[in-house]
């Protein structure tokens, strides 16, 4: 049995799978299937300040290999979550990481101060690349300049672990993960989904009620891979790896690529048990090649 | 309800219909309690273009047997790689998912169970299981013509059964709602599921009447439990997952006035 502890900054993690946001409800959903304390982390759906309804239905549009979404962040805001949802979470003996979305810097730093107040809540990500809603969102995501207005607020609100999801739909993602970080981010994840879009033919019409989506699945992981290679050797804070992880290899080439850690996100609605087969697959490969730790195969890439 | 992950065993397979299967599904262990108008998510192998699992409503559950029949309308890919499997092969399903069917809380309340096309599915179930405690289900099965009403045997077995279709080539002509039954008869509710329209058709006939009524939604799904929120209908609540606050809903709930 190799090591499969890893860290992103100051958070430790017992092994270095996690759940996507907006994929795995608030773990809760799945408890039937794992044991939610073999997971590393499980990041929970995406969190704003206000409620949200989201985007009208139809939200999905399955693709080869793959899924469309538009939900557009649909949730109870964050006094909803404080309130009820916290007490139902907070002793999972695993690291519950709350994602952080908003429409302007203000917004993602007030959402981010609540969750600070939360003992249980080690770390939270922000959502700066949500492609599915018009106002903010994504907006930030798409310039360095935007993305370092954002994070600049929220650090100045939060003093936990800082994680920046970072959108796959900019020119070079490498200046805007340098732009993160140099405003104090712990450490960057990516891909975000990609911006697609679906048609029906026979009805000549777009299939998402929005018309555009974000793209998911095991079709992502080429452009995901790439973007953790790159990201990775551009800034010094920790990477976590996601788009398109189905199994453990998949995970295991992202760490390879650079990954401290990784998210799985799509695969949990074919099979609700990936996490810890994931998990268990890693443990296996270590094993197999005779690896102690985890920790030596992030970015041992043979160049 | 507990869910499971579960590999079932192709037991029985039969074709109704050009366009339907019936696959009766079997498991080394005690099959979970199911209740009707729930649904499972198979896992779909081999199909370049399907990448999620699909929804399929249980169609009925043989305790005796330990078996669970899935009745599938083969439409794109995937219903047709289901299509093709054989006796002896092997499912992934997570079940049992989702709310079902109020059942009658005593054998005296009158239910009336309308189904259209391949969702007369779930009614089968709920039919079996309201015989078992002395009720009698009555079902209004519609389909477009005589070769598309699927399962009148077994429905037949459990209950009295009324057809409607739209050709006039069994029952009475037309729709489920134009059926003589609703004016000769009183019912104290009513459990739909078919097409969406039908089944507004049935809310709405439900409402004048003072009746109340479940109606069984089918969104397109992709996890199944509550977590993705791709499949919502909107609701007088907001937006309302299908797959756990559903499938199964009453009529009041939803905005379909």
């Amino acid at each position: 049995m190799a090591d499969l502890s890893t860290n992103i900054g100051a958070l430790q993690l017992k092994n270095p799978v996690m759940t996507a946001s907006g994929t795995f409800g608030y773990g809760l959903e799945f408890a039937d299937f794992v044991n939610l304390e073999d997971i590393g982390g499980i990041i929970v759906k995406g969190t704003t300040l206000n409620p949200r309804q989201g985007n009208a239905y139809p939200r999905m549009a399955e693709t080869p290999s793959g899924m469309l979404n538009c939900v557009g962040l649909q949730n109870k805001g964050v006094d909803y979550f404080c309130e009820h949802i916290y007490p139902q979470i907070k002793d999972i003996q695993t690291n519950m990481i709350v994602n952080v979305s908003g429409s302007c810097p203000e917004d993602y730093a007030e959402c981010a101060a609540r969750v600070d107040a939360l003992d249980n809540i080690p770390a939270i990500e922000l959502n700066i690349s949500c492609p599915n809603v018009r106002q903010g969102g994504m907006a930030f995501g798409v310039t360095p300049e935007g993305a370092a207005s954002v994070v600049k607020a929220v650090r100045e609100a939060y003093h936990k672990t800082l994680i920046v999801k970072l959108s796959p739909n900019v020119t070079s993602i490498t200046d805007i993960a340098r732009a993160v970080e140099a405003e104090g981010a712990d450490s960057v994840s990516l891909i975000n989904t990609l911006m697609g879009m679906a048609v029906d033919a026979e009805k000549r019409r777009k299939v998402l009620s929005i018309g555009t989506g974000g793209l998911s699945g095991a079709c992502v992981k080429p452009v995901a891979l790439r973007m953790v290679y790159q990201v990775s050797k551009a800034v010094n804070i920790p990477v976590v790896g996601l788009g398109g992880i189905m199994n453990a290899t998949d995970a295991i080439e992202f760490m390879l690529c650079g990954a401290s850690a990784v998210e799985i996100g799509t695969a949990n609605f074919i099979d609700p048990a990936i996490t810890v087969k994931v998990a268990q697959g890693i443990n296996d490969y270590l094993d197999r090649h005779g690896y102690k730790s985890v920790k030596d195969i992030i970015g041992a890439l043979e160049e | 309800m507990k869910k499971y992950i579960l590999d079932m065993q192709v037991k029985g397979v039969e074709r109704p219909h050009e366009r339907y299967v019936l696959l009766r599904l079997t498991h080394s262990e005690p099959l979970p309690e199911m209740v009707p108008g729930q649904f499972v998510e198979v896992r779909v192998d081999g199909s370049s273009t399907t990448f999620l699992r699909r929804p399929i409503s249980i169609h009925y559950v043989d305790k005796e047997a330990n078996e669970l029949w899935l009745l599938i309308q083969t439409i794109g890919d995937g219903t047709r790689r289901l299509a093709q499997l054989h006796e002896g092969d092997m499912l992934n399903l997570v079940l049992p998912l989702g709310n079902g069917f109020t059942m009658p809380q005593s054998p005296s309340e009158r239910i009336l169970l309308i189904g259209g096309g391949v969702g007369t599915a779930p009614l089968l179930y709920m039919g079996k299981l309201m015989k078992d405690m002395g009720a009698e289900p009555t079902f209004l099965l519609g389909a477009r013509s005589k070769a598309d009403l699927l399962q009148l045997d077994r429905f037949r077995s459990l209950g009295r059964v009324f057809v409607t279709t739209e050709d006039g080539s069994e029952g009475e002509k037309g729709f489920v709602t134009q059926h003589s039954i609703l004016s000769q008869e009183h019912f104290d509710r009513i459990s739909t599921c078919g097409p969406k329209p039908m089944m507004m058709a049935v809310a709405r006939y439900a409402k004048q009447a003072g009746i109340e009524c479940e109606a069984s939604l089918e969104n397109m799904m992709a996890c199944g439990l509550g977590a993705c929120l791709c499949c919502v209908e909107n609701t007088k609540e907001g937006h309302l997952c299908v797959c756990k606050e559903g499938p199964v809903f009453n009529t009041n709930r939803l905005m379909w006035e």
